[in-house]
C-alpha cells in the first residue's frame, strides 16, 4: 500500500513537471511570445520594452529554470490585466469553481448510481430504458447549448432560477446541472455494465450455492465490486468537470476559474491564463492521485499486494 | 445402502440465439448415503448442466429445467428439489449440499475476506452468531489444511495460492456438514502434486463427516482410487453406470470401451488425461431421435440411427444404454 | 472515450424465454439495439449529405445579409415564412443555409482531426508496442501527460495562442487526440506479441509485413473505427465549443459554434438564432453515438460472443 502509494505520488510529480514544460513551450510556440501578449496596435517600441521586462528574450534554457524556479514557490508572474500576482487571483475563484463542480458531481451521481444500479439488475426495463436515454443524452446534448436552452426556459420565462451570477442559494442548480449531466451519462452507463458484468461473474454462482439470499448478493456481493470502477470514474469525471466549467461559467457568470480564463483570454493576459492551466492541473492531478488511493482502499487487491 | 438423492429424467435446455441447445436429455440416477459417485465424460456432455440444474444454479434465461425430478429421499415426505419455492430452495444450498466449483480463482469474490465468505453461509444456515461463527470458521479453515487459520481468516483470496483458495472453498462447501458434496472438477485448475493433495483431503472429509460425493472428472485415473462408482455421460445423457471395478473390468458401453482405451493402462503415471475418441461430439443444437454416439461407434448398426437407447440393467447395479452386446458381440435382444 | 465504453457487454442478447410474448419482446429489443445503429447511420448520412451538397441544399447564400428581412421567426410560427424555413438572425442571413454549410466546418474538422490522431496515434501506439523499453516507455509518458491533463482547458489555451483558423483547430484535435488512438494500438499490439502468435509465425517462416497484415491490422480494425467514430463526434463537439468561445475558424465562416456565439446575445428576445446551430450539433453527436455504440458491439472481437 505504501509503496503503491509512493509509486503514484512519484507518477503526480513527474506529471506535474510535463505540465510545467508543456505550458512553457506553449506559450512560446509562435517563436514571439511578446508579440502574442501585448494588445495588436502596440507599436514595435513597446513590444521590444514589455519582451525585455518579461525576459523573453534571455536564452530559453535560462527562461526555462526562472520559470520552475518560480512555479516552485507559486510565483506564475502579474497578470498583465491586473498588474497583480497571478496565482492569488486564480486561488480566490477556485471556491466558487469547487462549490460548482462539486455540486454538480452530487447530482451526477444521486441520479446517475441508482439508475446504473436498477438498469443493471433489471435490463429492458422501464428505468432502464431512461437511464440508456439518459446517457445518450448527456453524449449528445452540447453543455454550452444546454445552458442557454435552460436558462431561457427556467430563468428567463418561469423565473424559477436566477438566471446568473452567484447571489443566491438556487444559483447554483442549473449550472451544476448543466455541467453534471455529462458525468451523470457516464456513471448510469458505467454503473449498469459494471453490474451486468459482476452479475455474471463465477463468484456470485458461490454466493448462490450457498444458499445466501438475494439481497444479500446485491448488496454485499455485486455493490462491492461495482463500487471498485465507479471510484475511478468519479474521480476521472470530477477532474474532468473542475477542467470543463469554462463554459458554463461563462454563460452563467459564475465567478469560477473558468469565467477567469475566458476573460484572460479576452484581455491576451497570458500569464493568468498559464497560471490557470498549471493551477487546474494540479488540482486535477491531485484528485487523481486521491482516486488511485481511494480505489485502493477499496480494493483489497491493490491494497495489499504492494 | 440408503439413497438419499433420486434423480429422474432431467432435461435441461437452453434457449439461445443460435438456437436450443439440448444439454442435458434425460438423465437419472441415484446417490447413495456417503458413497463417491464418479461423473465422466467429454466437455460438453452435460455434467455441470446437470448438476447445477438440481440446484438451480443454471442461469435462467437462458436456461429452462423442461422436466424432471430430483428427489431428496431422507426429508419425510421426500421433497423434490426441482420444485422447491426459492427460499425453501435456498436452505438446501450450501445447508444440505455444497458445491465445490472447478476454478477456486473466480469462484471467490475478490473484495470479501475469505473468513466472511465462509462466517455467511454458518450464520446464514446455522443461525450462528457472528463471534460463533467466526470461531467456528478459523476451526474449519484449520480442518481443510489451512496454516495460521485466525491470521488467515482476515485474508483476500487473492493472497491464496490456487490450492489453497480451493481448500477455501471446500471450507465454504462443508461448512454446514452437508450430506452431500458436489465438486465440479475440483482439480483441474490445479497443479499436479496440489490436484493429489485436494483428493486426499476430500477422502478424509468424507471418511470423517460421512456425507455423498459426488465427483465431476475428467481424470479417469482419480476415478479408479476414490469413486465408489461411475456414471459416464455422452451427449446431455448417461450411457452407462457400473461399480468402479465392475466399470473398469467389464465395460458395456461402447464408449466407455473408448474411454478406458484412451486410458493407459494403470502403472503409467504420468498422462492419465482422458483422451479423446475418434470423431466430433455431437451437436447439441439438433434434438436427437437415436443414440447420439452411433455416428462414432463402431458397433452401430441400424437400430442405433432409429432409437434411442434406454437404460437397461446389465448385472448388479450396472446399467448401460446401448443395443449391442459387447460381450456377446451382437446386438441384444429384449 | 472512457474504458469501460469499450467493455460494457453487449446487452442481454441470450435472454431469450419461451412464450410467445416474450420472444416477441425481445425481438423487438434485439431489433431496436439495431435499428439504433442504422438511425445513427442514417442521422450520419445526412449530416454528411448536408455538408457534401451544401450549395445545392441551401435556399440562399449563407454569408448574404439582408438587413430588412433580419431576426425573422421560423416557418412554423405565425410571422414566420417558408422562405426562410429556420428564420433569419440578426443580420438577416437565412439560418437554415446557415444550419446547412455549418455541417461543412463539422465534419471538416472532424474528418481531418481522426485522420491525423489516427494516423499519428496508430504510429506511435505501434512503435511503442513494437519497440518496448525505453522507447515505450517515453511514448506512455507522454501519453499518461496528455491523458490526465483536463483536456478542454488545454485545448482553449493552445487555440487562444494560436488564433483562428480551420487549420489551427484541425492540428490541435489531431495532434492532442492522437494518445487515444496510441493507447489502443498499443494494447492490440502488445497482446499479440504476448500471444507468442508471432514467435510461431516467424518461425514458420512469416514476415513482419504479413503479420502487421494477417493479424494486426484485423485485430485493431474493429476497435479503431469504434475509437474513431466516438473521437469524431467529440471533435465537433470540441469545435463548436471552441467556436462559441470565439476560438475556433474566423467570426465570418458559418460554423455551428460561431452561430451559436452570435445568437447567445439575443437569446431572450430573438431565442430560434441559437437554438437550430445547438439542434445541428446534438443531431450529429445523437447519431454518431448511437453508430458509435452499435459499430461497438458489432465489430469488438473482444465483445464478439459465441454461444458457449
Ligand atoms: N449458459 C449457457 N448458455 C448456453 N449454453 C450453455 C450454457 N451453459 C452450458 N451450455 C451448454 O450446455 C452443454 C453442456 O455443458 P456442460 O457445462 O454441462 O458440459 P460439461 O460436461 O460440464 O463439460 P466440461 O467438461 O467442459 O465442464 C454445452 O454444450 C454448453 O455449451
Ligand atoms: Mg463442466
Amino acid at each position: 500500500m505504501q509503496r503503491y502509494f509512493i509509486s503514484k505520488l512519484g507518477q503526480s510529480v513527474l506529471l506535474l513537471f510535463g505540465v510545467l514544460l508543456l505550458v512553457f513551450v506553449m506559450v512560446r510556440i509562435t517563436g514571439d511570445p511578446a508579440a502574442l501578449m501585448m494588445p495588436r496596435e502596440a507599436s514595435p517600441e513597446d513590444v521590444e520594452a514589455f519582451r525585455e521586462a518579461m525576459g523573453f528574450n534571455r536564452p530559453l534554457p535560462l527562461q526555462f529554470v526562472d520559470f520552475l524556479s518560480g512555479a516552485i514557490v507559486g510565483d506564475f508572474g502579474n497578470s498583465l490585466h491586473f498588474k497583480t500576482p497571478a496565482m492569488p487571483m486564480v486561488l480566490a475563484r477556485l471556491p466558487a469553481t469547487v462549490q460548482l463542480a462539486g455540486v454538480g458531481l452530487l447530482m451526477a451521481i444521486v441520479v446517475g448510481i441508482p439508475l446504473g444500479l436498477v438498469g443493471g439488475f433489471t435490463p429492458g426495463s422501464l428505468v432502464d430504458s431512461v437511464g440508456r436515454g439518459l446517457a445518450l443524452l448527456g453524449q449528445s446534448i452540447p453543455n454550452f447549448w444546454l445552458a442557454l436552452i435552460m436558462i431561457l426556459f427556467f430563468a428567463v420565462r418561469l423565473g424559477w432560477f436566477p438566471s446568473f451570477g452567484r447571489d443566491y442559494w438556487n444559483s447554483v442548480i442549473m449550472p451544476a446541472f448543466v455541467l453534471g449531466l455529462p458525468t451523470m451519462g457516464q456513471i448510469v452507463r458505467l454503473t449498469r455494465s459494471a453490474v451486468l458484468e459482476i452479475r455474471g461473474e463465477d463468484f456470485i454462482r458461490t454466493a448462490n450455492s450457498k444458499g445466501l439470499e438475494p439481497g444479500t448478493i446485491y448488496t454485499k456481493h455485486v455493490l462491492r465490486n461495482v463500487a471498485i470502477p465507479l471510484v475511478s470514474v468519479i474521480g476521472v469525471q470530477f477532474g474532468y468537470m473542475l477542467g470543463g466549467s469554462i463554459y458554463i461559467e461563462t454563460i452563467f457568470a459564475w465567478p469560477g476559474i473558468g469565467q477567469l480564463l475566458e476573460q484572460s483570454i479576452g484581455w491576451r493576459d497570458f500569464p493568468l491564463v498559464q497560471a490557470i492551466a498549471i493551477f487546474t492541473s494540479l488540482v486535477v492531478l491531485a484528485i487523481n492521485l486521491f482516486t488511485d488511493v481511494a480505489y485502493a482502499v477499496i480494493d483489497p487487491r491493490i491494497r495489499y499486494d504492494t | 445402502m440408503t439413497t438419499i438423492l433420486q434423480v429422474e429424467n432431467l432435461v435441461t435446455r437452453f434457449y439461445t440465439l443460435d438456437g436450443v441447445v439440448y444439454a442435458v436429455n434425460g438423465v437419472s440416477f441415484n446417490l447413495q448415503k456417503g458413497e463417491t459417485l464418479a461423473i465422466v465424460g467429454e466437455s460438453g456432455s452435460g455434467k455441470s448442466v446437470t448438476m447445477m440444474s438440481i440446484l438451480g444454479l443454471i442461469p435462467i434465461p437462458p436456461g429452462k429445467i423442461e422436466s424432471g425430478e430430483a428427489g431428496l429421499l431422507l426429508d419425510d415426505p421426500p421433497r423434490d428439489l426441482l420444485r422447491l419455492s426459492p427460499p425453501e430452495l435456498r436452505r438446501v444450498r450450501g445447508g444440505r449440499i455444497g458445491f465445490v466449483f472447478q476454478d477456486p480463482i473466480s469462484s471467490l469474490n475478490p473484495v470479501l475476506t475469505i473468513g466472511e465468505q465462509i462466517t455467511e453461509s454458518l450464520t446464514k444456515h446455522l443461525g450462528l452468531s457472528r463471534e460463533k461463527a467466526k470461531a467456528q470458521t478459523i476451526k474449519l479453515l484449520g480442518y481443510v489444511g489451512i496454516s495460521d487459520p485466525e491470521l488467515r481468516y482476515k485474508n483476500y483470496p487473492h493472497q491464496f495460492s490456487g490450492g489453497m483458495r480451493q481448500r477455501v472453498m471446500i471450507a465454504i462447501a462443508i461448512a454446514c456438514s452437508p450430506e452431500i458434496v458436489i465438486a465440479d472438477e475440483p482439480t483441474t485448475a490445479l497443479d499436479v502434486t496440489i490436484q493429489a493433495q485436494i483428493v486426499e483431503l476430500f477422502q478424509r472429509l468424507q471418511k470423517e463427516m460421512g456425507m455423498a460425493i459426488i465427483w465431476i472428472t475428467h481424470d479417469l485415473g482419480v476415478v479408479a482410487g476414490i469413486a465408489d462408482r461411475v456414471l459416464v455421460m455422452y451427449g446431455g445423457r448417461v450411457a452407462e453406470v457400473a461399480l468402479v471395478d465392475d466399470l473398469y473390468e467389464l465395460p458395456q458401453h461402447p464408449y466407455t470401451v473408448g474411454l478406458l482405451g484412451a486410458l493407459p493402462r494403470l502403472d503409467a503415471t504420468d498422462t492419465k488425461r482422458l483422451v479423446s475418441i475418434q470423431g466430433t461430439p455431437p451437436d447439441l443444437l439438433v434434438p436427437l431421435n437415436h443414440c447420439p454416439f452411433a455416428k462414432r461407434c463402431e458397433y452401430a448398426f441400424e437400430r442405433c440411427r432409429a432409437e434411442i437407447p434406454a437404460l437397461r440393467p446389465v448385472g448388479a447395479g450396472h446399467r448401460v444404454a446401448c443395443f449391442y452386446d459387447l460381450q456377446k458381440g451382437k446386438p441384444r435382444h429384449d | 472515450m472512457t474504458p469501460d465504453e469499450l467493455t460494457q457487454p453487449a446487452d442481454n442478447l441470450l435472454d431469450v424465454e419461451r412464450t410467445f410474448s416474450e420472444r416477441l419482446a425481445y425481438i423487438g429489443r434485439f431489433f431496436w439495439r439495431d435499428k439504433s445503429g442504422i438511425i445513427g447511420l442514417v442521422m450520419f448520412f445526412l449530416v454528411v449529405f448536408a455538408a457534401v451538397f451544401s450549395p445545392a441544399i441551401s435556399p440562399y447564400n449563407p454569408l448574404k445579409q439582408n438587413l430588412r428581412d433580419s431576426k425573422m421567426l421560423p416557418a412554423w410560427t405565425a410571422e414566420g415564412s417558408w422562405d426562410h424555413p429556420f428564420g433569419t438572425d440578426n443580420l438577416g442571413r437565412d439560418i437554415f443555409s446557415r444550419v446547412i454549410y455549418g455541417a461543412r466546418v463539422s465534419l471538416t474538422v472532424g474528418f481531418f482531426g481522426v485522420l491525423i490522431a489516427g494516423t499519428l496515434g496508430m504510429v506511435l501506439g505501434a512503435i511503442a508496442g513494437y519497440a518496448g523499453g525505453r522507447i515505450d516507455s517515453v511514448i506512455m509518458g507522454v501519453i499518461n501527460l496528455v491523458l490526465s491533463l483536463p483536456y478542454l482547458l488545454f485545448v482553449v489555451f493552445i487555440a487562444a495562442i494560436l488564433g483562428r483558423s480551420l487549420i489551427n483547430v484541425i492540428l490541435i484535435f489531431g495532434i492532442t487526440d492522437s494518445p487515444v488512438f496510441a493507447r489502443v494500438t498499443r494494447g492490440e499490439v502488445l497482446r499479440i506479441r504476448e500471444s507468442g502468435y508471432v514467435e510461431s509465425a516467424i518461425s514458420a517462416g512469416a514476415r513482419w509485413p504479413r503479420i502487421v497484415f494477417d493479424h494486426i491490422i484485423p485485430n485493431l480494425i474493429g476497435p479503431l473505427i469504434t475509437l474513431a467514430t466516438f473521437e469524431m463526434s467529440a471533435m465537433i463537439f470540441y469545435e463548436a465549443g471552441l467556436g462559441f468561445l470565439g476560438l475556433s475558424v474566423p467570426p465570418t465562416v458559418p460554423s455551428w459554434g460561431n452561430m451559436l456565439a452570435a445568437g447567445r446575445k439575443y437569446l431572450t428576445s430573438y431565442p430560434w438564432i441559437a437554438t437550430f446551430p445547438g439542434l445541428a450539433i446534438m443531431f450529429t453527436s445523437m447519431g454518431m453515438n448511437l453508430l458509435g455504440d452499435w459499430l461497438r458491439d458489432v465489430l469488438d472481437p473482444r465483445l464478439r460472443r459465441s454461444r458457449k
